[in-house]
């Protein structure tokens, strides 16, 4: 439903009260960011030196956050790629007609999709050494990652195979193809096509949730501009703090924006594409939806 | 066993933190996120764009950069929060109101628009047509969506832990460094206190949903 069956088309008077409301709501949207500016002006925050500092090679900043962003890049890409496989493992045999596969799968996927990520990593970081699996803050942001993802991926690769029309699944079984037939030549390339777009939306939120390496010590983004801070202040005083942490936000932002983009373009190209859009509208499990919002997101 | 009965106190503590912490985000989360929910559907231009651009920004923000920058960053603007339980509740709720107003925009536009023309139709106005025909229906549609809002962010107050909240994670870290040989039954201690929230409320959510079903 669009916004403008809520209300008429506008008349005079209704056309002036929303030119009031717009400028008041503008004023006041403007207020608030005008009073932000003020106060990081008066503290000195807005001085160009300041924030020259981010894009002068020679004070190692950008060097230092082209590591950091490759080394976010590097264990989400693990992660992503390791989640996605066993996801879809999963979803598989939680559809098992056998009991002895769906019911361990289910209390699998069930299990990590109850427990916070972060006590996942942590999990992987602490106790895994203890019995000879020492796989360091790399290993097991990765593989906390990897575990709590598994499970959400799986639960989105399930629904994604429901949502394929009954008749296909029929008519796949009545031409006589086995099971495994039935699911990877019929069900799977169709559920894929249709998953994409949300797919992409999880792996999004698996890229924002490599942020946590910042509790365990692995050197993500947020860590190496916290120990660019540490360094600065130590040769500078308090100055270019502010600067650093919004350089840090700033490209969490820029690359999870191009991801949603790319997620958003995606879903287009499948709605418009004609073997895809045959079938009806997909109604996806709402947590998967929501994306777990971090740790959870 | 006897480290959990040693360590009640300290368990029973942050356990209490972590569902105060998940309890009152959360009702700010409510609050804030439906405040922009109705900016987005406003006819007011700015409001649409502003409540547009902040849930963008904050679902494309880690949570743990939310609490970074509330706890480090806004001293800069000379603002400072009085407590570190304090600072994760804002960090919380300002996060998970950008999902929640999802949830309750999607909410929204899941009410066939036939509803809404049919509640002009009849001469209702906006605000008349947004309380009584559209929003009831889109409440009962929002019940599982807010449902899993609420299981994300009682997983999600784990972060606080890294920001010195002494939650249920940072007894985690505490109790390990106590306890190396026992690490097995501290994360089973800890994790069970995470299920005790978040399976009822399961359980909960999907009452609720058989009850306020609306069938279409």
């Amino acid at each position: 439903m669009t916004a403008n069956v809520l209300f008429d088309i506008p008349g005079p008077r209704a056309r002036r009260r929303h030119r009031i409301g717009t400028f008041v709501g503008g004023l006041v949207v403007l207020a608030l960011i005008g009073l932000g500016l003020w106060r990081l002006g008066s503290n000195g925050q807005l001085e160009a030196e300041r924030w020259a500092v981010l894009f002068d090679s020679s004070s190692g900043v950008p060097q230092a956050f082209g590591r950091a962003l490759v080394d976010t890049l590097q264990v989400a890409a693990v992660g992503m790629v390791a989640a996605t496989v066993l996801g879809a493992l999963l979803a598989v045999g939680r559809l098992s007609d056998h009991a002895w596969v769906r019911v361990p799968v289910t209390t699998v996927i069930e299990f990590f999709r109850a427990v916070p990520l972060l006590i996942l990593i942590l999990f992987c970081l602490l106790y895994l050494p203890t019995v000879g699996l020492d796989i360091g803050p790399f290993g097991a942001l990765a593989l906390g990652l990897t575990l709590y993802n598994m499970a959400v991926l799986a639960e989105i690769f399930r629904a994604g195979i429901l949502s394929v029309d009954r008749g296909q699944r029929e008519a796949a079984f009545a031409i006589g193809m086995r099971k495994y037939q039935v699911m990877t030549l019929v069900l799977l390339p169709q559920a894929v096509r249709r998953m994409l777009p949300v797919l992409i939306a999880q792996l999004v939120v698996l890229l924002k949730d490599s942020s946590l390496g910042f509790i365990v010590g692995y050197f993500e983004l947020l860590r190496q501009a916290r120990s660019l801070v540490e360094f600065f202040n130590f040769r500078f005083g308090d100055r270019y703090t502010f600067q650093i942490y919004v350089a840090a936000a700033v490209i969490y932002i820029v690359v999870n924006v191009l991801l949603s983009l790319l997620a958003r373009y995606v879903e287009r190209r499948t709605r418009t594409n004609r073997k895809t859009a045959a079938t009806e509208e997909l109604e996806l499990p709402a947590d998967v939806q929501m994306g777990g919002g971090g740790g959870t997101v | 066993m006897s480290f959990l009965a040693d360590n009640f106190t300290l368990l029973r503590d942050a356990f209490l933190t972590t569902l105060s912490l998940a309890v009152v985000s959360g009702i700010c989360a409510l609050v804030i996120g439906t405040l922009l929910t109705a900016m987005r559907v406003s006819p007011v231009a700015p409001l649409r764009g502003a409540a547009g651009f902040y849930v963008e920004v904050f679902r494309n923000t880690p949570l743990t950069v939310v609490f970074f920058f509330l706890a480090f960053g806004i001293v800069q603007i000379d603002l400072q929060f009085p407590s570190r339980f304090i600072t994760a509740v804002a960090a919380l709720s300002l996060y998970t109101a950008a999902f929640v107003s999802e949830a309750l925009r999607s909410g929204i536009n899941s009410v066939p628009p036939g509803q809404a023309e049919a509640a002009r139709a009849l001469g209702l106005d906006f605000r008349q047509t947004l309380t009584s025909i559209v929003l009831p229906q889109a409440f009962r549609t929002v019940v599982p969506p807010l449902g899993n809002v609420w299981i994300a962010l009682a997983k999600n107050t784990s972060i606080a832990a890294g920001f010195a909240v002494t939650d249920l994670t940072a007894a985690l870290q505490r109790l390990t460094n106590q306890n190396a040989d026992q690490l097995l039954v501290v994360f089973l201690a800890i994790v069970c206190g995470y299920l005790v929230i978040t399976l009822p409320s399961a359980w909960l959510i999907g009452v609720i949903e058989r009850r306020t079903a609306v069938l279409r």
